[in-house]
């Protein structure tokens, strides 16, 4: 979000998720979408129905590529390349629209234009392995359409340069025009129910709710009168600073809610170690997690269905959550559990129903000060900004300019990814999600029937590679990197490229963020490099 | 805009649609049993059956674009007649055992039997014989109570762009199936229950679970990804026992295996149902009370100890705004740290 | 025999090969080495294969032409050429008693033929021998000096009509096409013949496949179609290959492909193997079909000549349709008009078959009486017996009874008479066939080529079925005619497609003119025709029986009894009604019904 919000002044889903129905070019990069958001996949499966044509970037032959007009298929970490040697295809074929560099945005012409100049066709070939006329088919393909949106998830973000492929991307989106009408945007898919939410509410260390910073003293001062108590000043610790925090910045307890970070993040070593180290951690889930079971103090939480509240979804949607059903045994609300300990730390919450927080939120952040229940239930959902009770929602963003006034063009160079291949670990592992399961697996690994399906870990391998190793599929491998290993079964297929592999991480018995590292990070918004390590496969 | 005449109304629809569009939008009722607005036209269980002025045979509403002055009579003696043929002949090769059906109450079949009062059949003869073998953990196919409407096929390639199934055989004989009558292996996004008019596909979790009238739904949204899907829990003795979604959502009806077959955990005997604290590196169940008076006292104390800044608090993607809002507001003002974050914020 | 031009033409269609053409043709060019007359007189003498000319009954057929005077053989036999050559070709003297006889006359003499015209006279697998009797000129005409709306108006004037069954015209179908918007167009040839017993596509394909394609490309051009396909069925072996070699020799003469015969104009042909769904006939079907999809028909509008395949204007014409075409260029609309009725213009090939004297395939001209085709070319009924009725237009047909046997062979006598022209399919039905028995017959085709799609189809037809079989079995029950008829009627009006909606016919026509014949089945228990078997009984006439033991000798039941000399008698319960004592007895003493 950060290189979103850097660029435009605010980080979301420009468009939503019915106009994909009307893109006539659709560009995914770094999104399994098909597996990942099945539902928006649909979406852009009507697209190209309807004659729409779909460009796939992604390192593995990823179900969606079965639709696509042409797939891409760079190198693991080499999205600044391919993404400047389009832009280069753009500016040369003078694909660009002047009209609308010239009115809503800046910094076009300040160098970023030149550099440029060195991504050519082949240098994009050299460093993406992409053959260069697919390159120019995509530029021409893109520059070319009149309502093309752009669809990303963390094949994108999870790098050590993740900021830098975003800014790629809304560069591309900016030089075309693409962007503040219908059909037409930059989308990142949120891969949670409510990460958009909880970005939304100011679960951050350096913003309030409604991405208001909490070292302007202005935001503070209206944050103190509306809580009526004086707040801190300085920014906090990011999540991964957390855990590698030490001396005065130390932190001796920990309050997690909801999170399974010893199987979400990289180095599961190191996360560990991290939470064994603390005076006192307190875990509030509805499963003992992996993480759950290092707590000092085990709250148990009540799930999605047996609460009200609103979620808010990828396209910036907040709906109501209803409750169904109670929950069981002496389980609670989250929202009871934190309003009892905040009695006890001496700070008094008092809310008589749900809605009376969702007000609240209302007063903290103007966007959302226009949705009520009512509303949200009569109208399906709403869509932020939506300030005032009379004002419809907002489903794309930007019509007219940009929040932070124009968009800005930020110089990107290709740097490689923190770790190559090398003798010693000559494959590049990939890390992601599949169809069957969600994140750690908390919830999904405990459906008996999706169990039966997707019972255990795997990694996929090119079949040429495996047969070089004379790994045959379902036999057990040994998978090593800098920080662990982890032994699990290989499945051959064409999805992964040569000297490429996948491993999804739902799986506790071969987490695949044994193997990843915590230390590269993207120095801008702290991202671990998930979608890029290096590792090295061998048959047991 | 065109203007037609529907049993004698006279009415005003968009260009491009159908009749059975134009009857729709004005409450005009013609049975359909392989319709489903979201899919193209099929016309193949022939029940929209209509008579058009200057047309010589009956056509079907659903595959019949509307023009400009058309005539339409959507009911008739000789109209009814035709639908009450085509009924009675699907119920001459059907179970008809509603009895124990799990869909019975919710059965468009059923819906029409009752509505042409059909307690007699003329066209008894044989009848399909399958069994049910499909192994799959989640979709139960019962393909002797399948009417060849084909919206699962389309929905299959249409709508979710896998074709895991299509009609196999011939005449009589034909009947939907994956290649090589093998067994279902799909995404398994259950697209294909959400449509069928029968109870030829059920999911497997509920079966047995409660009937029709006894159950009750509550609106909510998806707790996985963050698409946002609409879903609708069918809830019966407190237990969600399945989950559907209205078409008239934001996401058109449509779920992934997930957020259609992916609700077991909610009543998973591995729920955490009591506060535990661990004594003597043992958990321990506790009350409430001594829980949180627990967290508060430590909490208290390394604050007092180091500073709110030794404290950190982690929130979730997965829980409510209101609860993540709570939460931030819980440490900037009740412990007096920024030290919050959510692990996705990406 | 030195200075004279000798021409041997053998007839290889299916048929003719099925009787041994191949080896025919072998034995004629190893005697003919063997005479030493390919050394001698070798530019002058030569063997042919040629298509159909539809007398395939008397296969191998072959043609001696010396100087242009034909005699024709029929039954030839390998080892009846050696006296061919030795008595006819180095003797100048025919073999009589081998040349055809007067019924081969009789059946072609009011025959007019138009599509058929060269089958059996040019060498199927030779562009050359199509051209050499003016193939491709009406191409080149129509090419280099017609626009594509003169073309289409030649067609419309002709009043050519399709000949795959629905009878629409061919002209008006071609400018709907022109007339649609895009620019992607497309021509199917649907040689997806799939009637029972009819093979008059199958024999125009194989015996001239040039006339097809040349009907093609001018249909292209006028309608702006730069791609076709062919339609064929795979079990079709013979036309598909003929029809493969065919593309390539016209491709190569510049007759297909790019800048046809010079011009600005391009198309080209695929060939497309159906595997054998009847309602592949069916032109939505058959579009899934090559599609890739199942074929599985869908309702129109929008019809074809709008969305089609692949969502294009698309026009499906038929074999016999096209193969009209470029005679039709070439002769000018007002010779092909002078054939046929008012309303139904020119000639049409029909499949002659049943129990009939003559049986092949024949070319009429529309209008012609029933009574012409049964008697004058087909030779009236097998032994002499009584005709019954005539079966037209195959499963989706009907029966005309033999008091109609005057009745002008158009479309709309047909039609009116509950019938229909069909495809060409023509069965002669005479006093041994059980007419209920034959509508379950084609209904038992219909419920098996049903796509199962629309439920009358599907579920109606296999009741239809049930229904008779029960009367046939002997087990019809008060009310079935009536519920075969309401059932009949809701399955023609409700059915999605073609086949659905034309299945009940061959039940509707026979209850129409034969009721009586089902109520004999289902009050009496009783076939007239004795075909029935569940309703039969042989009896033995004791006034006629001599106790020669013969009939029990051949009952596989051992169900007949008597001692020798003495009359015999069948036991009734043991009897498995197999007809054979029927067969042997010789002084007519077993009495079937």
């Amino acid at each position: 979000m950060v290189g979103l919000a850097t660029v435009f002044g605010s980080g979301a889903m420009t468009n939503s998720i019915p106009e994909i129905e009307r893109n006539d070019l659709i560009f995914v990069t770094g999104s399994n979408t098909k597996e990942n958001h099945p539902i928006v996949a649909l979406r852009m499966i009507k697209a190209v129905r309807r004659g729409a044509k779909l460009i796939v970037a992604d390192p593995r032959k990823v179900p969606l590529v079965r639709f696509a007009t042409i797939w891409i298929q760079q190198r693991p970490g080499t999205d600044v390349a391919l993404l400047n040697s389009m832009m280069h295809v753009i500016v040369k074929e003078d694909l660009v629209d002047r009209d609308f560099i010239a009115s809503y945005t800046e910094g076009f012409d300040d160098g970023f234009l030149k550099s440029l100049e060195e991504y050519t066709p082949e240098v994009g070939e050299r460093i993406t392995g992409v053959p260069k006329e697919k390159i120019i088919e995509a530029a021409r393909l893109y520059a070319g359409a009149s309502n093309p949106g752009i669809y990303y998830t963390m094949g994108i973000t999870q790098h050590s340069h993740g900021t830098d492929n975003v800014f790629c991307i809304a560069n591309l989106a900016l030089m075309t025009g693409n962007l503040g009408k219908e059909s037409s945007g930059v989308n990142p898919l949120r891969g949670q129910n409510n990460v958009q939410g909880s970005t939304d509410m100011g679960c951050s260390p350096n913003m309030y709710p409604g991405y208001q910073k909490v070292t302007i003293p202005s935001v503070r001062e209206r944050f103190e009168r509306l809580w009526g108590v004086k707040l801190p000043e300085k920014e906090g610790l990011v999540a991964s600073e957390m855990f590698f925090a030490s001396g005065a910045q130390k932190v001796r307890a920990m309050y997690i809610m909801g999170e399974n970070p010893v199987l979400s993040d990289p180095d599961v070593g190191h996360t560990v170690e991290a939470l064994k180290e603390l005076d006192f951690l307190v875990v509030q889930d509805i499963f003992m997690t992996e993480t759950a079971e290092l707590a000092d103090v085990v709250l148990p939480g009540a799930c999605f269905a047996e609460k009200d509240g609103t979620f808010t979804n990828t396209e910036r949607r907040v709906q109501l959550v209803r409750k169904a059903v109670n929950p069981p045994g002496e389980a609670r609300e989250d929202s009871w559990i934190i309003t009892e300990l905040s009695r006890r730390l001496g700070y008094e919450m008092k809310y008589n129903r749900t809605e009376e927080i969702f007000h609240e939120i209302g007063m903290a952040w103007p966007a959302m000060a226009g949705m009520t229940y009512s509303r949200l239930d009569e109208e399906g959902g709403l869509q932020w900004p939506c300030p005032t009770q009379d004002h419809p929602g907002t489903p794309y963003l930007f019509k007219g300019g940009f929040p932070r006034g124009k968009g800005r063009f930020t110089v990107v160079k290709y740097r490689p990814p923190a770790e190559e291949p090398d003798e010693e670990y000559p494959f590049v592992l990939t890390t992601g999600r599949q169809l069957f399961h969600y994140h750690t697996g908390s919830m999904t690994r405990r459906v008996e029937p999706i169990n039966r399906v997707s019972p255990e870990p795997y990694m996929e391998i090119n079949s040429e590679d495996a047969a070089e190793l004379a790994i045959e599929d379902g036999a057990m491998v040994r998978v090593s990197s800098r920080r662990g290993e982890i032994r699990l079964k290989a499945r051959l297929s064409k999805r992964p490229d040569r000297g490429v592999v996948f491993i999804p991480f739902h799986f506790r018995e071969a987490a695949a963020n044994v193997l990843t590292s915590s230390i590269a990070l993207d120095p801008l918004c702290k991202i671990p490099e998930l979608k890029v390590s290096t590792v090295r496969v061998e048959k047991v | 805009m065109l203007t037609l005449t529907i049993d004698g109304r006279q009415i005003e629809v968009k260009e491009g649609s159908t009749v059975l569009q134009a009857a729709r939008e004005h409450e005009i009722y013609i049975p359909t049993l392989c319709d489903d607005p979201r899919l193209e036209p099929y016309g193949g269980c022939r029940l929209c059956l209509v008579q058009i002025e200057g047309v010589p045979r009956p056509v079907t509403a659903c595959t019949t674009p509307v023009s400009e002055g058309m005539k339409v009579e959507t009911t008739n003696e000789y109209i009814e007649g035709l639908r009450r043929t085509v009924v009675e002949l699907i119920l001459s090769d059907h179970p008809n055992d509603c009895m124990v059906c799990e869909k019975a109450g919710d059965c468009t079949l059923q819906e029409l039997a009752y509505f042409y009062g059909l307690r007699e059949n003329r066209f008894r003869g044989e009848r399909r014989q399958y069994a049910k073998r499909d192994a799959n953990p989640f979709i139960e196919r019962d393909m002797e109570k399948c009417i060849l409407c084909g919206k699962c096929v389309r929905v299959c390639e249409e709508v979710q762009g896998v074709s895991a199934i299509e009609i196999a055989y011939r005449g009589f004989n034909a009947k939907v199936c994956p290649p090589f009558e093998k067994d279902l292996d799909c995404e398994f996004c259950g697209q294909c229950v959400s449509v069928c008019p029968t109870g030829a596909l059920m999911g497997k979790l509920s079966l047995g679970k409660g009937r029709q009238k006894d159950i009750k739904k509550v609106d909510t949204v998806c707790p996985y990804c963050g698409c946002g899907c609409n879903l609708t829990l069918h809830v019966a003795r407190n237990e969600v026992i399945r989950v559907s979604s209205s078409p008239e959502t934001l996401n058109e009806g449509w779920l992934c295996v997930k957020g259609r077959f992916g609700f077991k955990f909610i009543s998973s005997p591995e729920r955490l149902n009591t506060p535990l604290i661990r004594k003597n590196g043992r958990f321990e169940e506790v009350s409430w009370q001594e829980a949180l008076d627990h967290v508060a006292e430590r909490l208290g104390g390394i604050r007092d100890r180091y500073g709110p800044d030794a404290i950190a608090g982690l929130s979730s993607a997965r829980c409510t705004n209101e609860e993540n809002y709570l939460f931030q507001k819980f440490f900037r003002a009740a412990v007096g740290t920024n030290n919050v974050d959510h692990c996705a914020r990406y | 025999m030195e200075n004279s031009t000798i021409l041997i033409k053998v007839c290889m269609g299916t048929g003719g090969i099925a009787a041994g053409g191949t080896e025919v043709i072998s034995a004629f060019e190893k005697e003919l080495q063997a005479e030493g007359i390919s050394a001698a007189v070798e530019k002058h003498c030569s063997v042919h294969k040629v298509g159909c000319r539809g007398f395939c009954a008397r296969d191998v057929l072959v043609d001696v032409l010396i100087d242009g005077e034909k005699t024709t053989y029929e039954y030839i036999k390998p080892d009846m050429v050696s006296r061919i050559v030795k008595e006819h070709i180095l003797q100048g003297e025919a073999v009589q008693e081998w040349v055809v006889k007067d019924d081969y006359r009789t059946f072609h003499e009011k025959q007019r033929k138009v599509v058929l015209s060269d089958c059996g006279e040019v060498d199927p697998e030779d562009i050359g021998s199509y051209m050499e009797r003016g193939g491709y000129d009406a191409l080149r005409k129509v090419l280099t000096s017609m626009t594509p709306e003169e073309t289409i108006e030649v067609i419309k004037s002709s009043g050519l009509r399709g000949r795959g069954g629905a009878g629409f015209p061919t002209g008006l179908k071609w400018e709907f096409a022109r007339r649609a918007p895009g620019d992607t167009k497309y021509l199917i040839c649907n040689a997806d013949e799939g009637d029972p017993g009819a093979f008059m596509d199958r024999s125009i394909i194989e015996g001239n496949p040039h006339s097809v394609i040349e009907g093609m490309v001018i249909g292209a051009f006028s309608m702006g179609a730069h791609r076709g396909y062919v339609y064929i069925r795979a079990e079709y072996p013979l036309a598909v290959e003929r029809l493969r070699l065919a593309l390539e020799q016209a491709r190569k003469k510049g007759l297909l492909g790019e800048h046809i015969a010079g011009t600005e104009f391009s198309f080209d042909i695929k060939i497309k193997l159906g595997a054998g769904a009847f309602v592949c006939g069916e032109e939505t079907a058959l579009i899934a079909s090559i599609e890739g999809k199942r074929g599985m028909p869908r309702a129109k509008p929008p019809f074809p000549a709008q969305k089609g395949l692949w969502g294009k204007p698309t026009v499906i014409n038929n074999v016999e349709t096209l193969a009209n075409i470029p005679y039709i260029v070439r002769n000018g609309a007002g010779w092909f008009a002078q054939f046929g009725t008012e309303r139904s213009k020119g000639t049409k090939v029909f499949a002659l078959t049943g129990k009939i004297k003559n049986s092949g395939l024949i070319e009429v001209p529309l209008g012609i009486r029933l009574h012409e085709i049964v008697h004058d070319i087909g030779g009236g009924i097998e032994g002499d017996r009584k005709l019954k009725a005539v079966q037209t237009g195959g499963p989706s047909g009907g029966c005309i009874p033999a008091e109609m046997i005057e009745i002008p062979v158009d479309y709309e006598s047909l039609a009116e008479a509950g019938s229909i022209v069909g495809s060409g399919g023509m069965v002669v039905m005479d006093e041994t066939d059980c007419m209920v028995n034959i509508a379950k017959y084609f209904l038992e085709f219909t419920q098996a080529e049903s796509c199962g799609k629309c439920v009358p189809c599907r579920i109606g037809t296999k009741r239809l079925l049930e229904i008779l079989t029960r009367i046939t079995d002997g087990r019809g029950r008060p009310g079935d005619i009536e519920l075969l008829e309401s059932l009949s009627n809701d399955v023609r009006a409700a059915s999605l497609c073609g086949l659905g909606q034309t299945a009940p016919n061959p039940v509707l026509s026979t209850l129409r003119y034969f009721k009586a014949e089902y109520e004999a089945h289902v009050h009496e228990k009783r076939c007239p025709a004795g075909v029935c078997k569940n309703l039969l009984t042989y009896t033995i006439l004791e006034e006629f029986c001599t106790g020669c033991t013969m009939c029990a000798r051949v009952c596989p039941a051992n169900a007949i009894v008597g001692e020798r000399k003495t009359p015999h008698r069948i036991i009734q319960d043991i009897c498995i009604k197999c007809g054979a004592c029927f067969e042997t007895c010789k002084f007519k003493a077993i009495k079937k019904g």
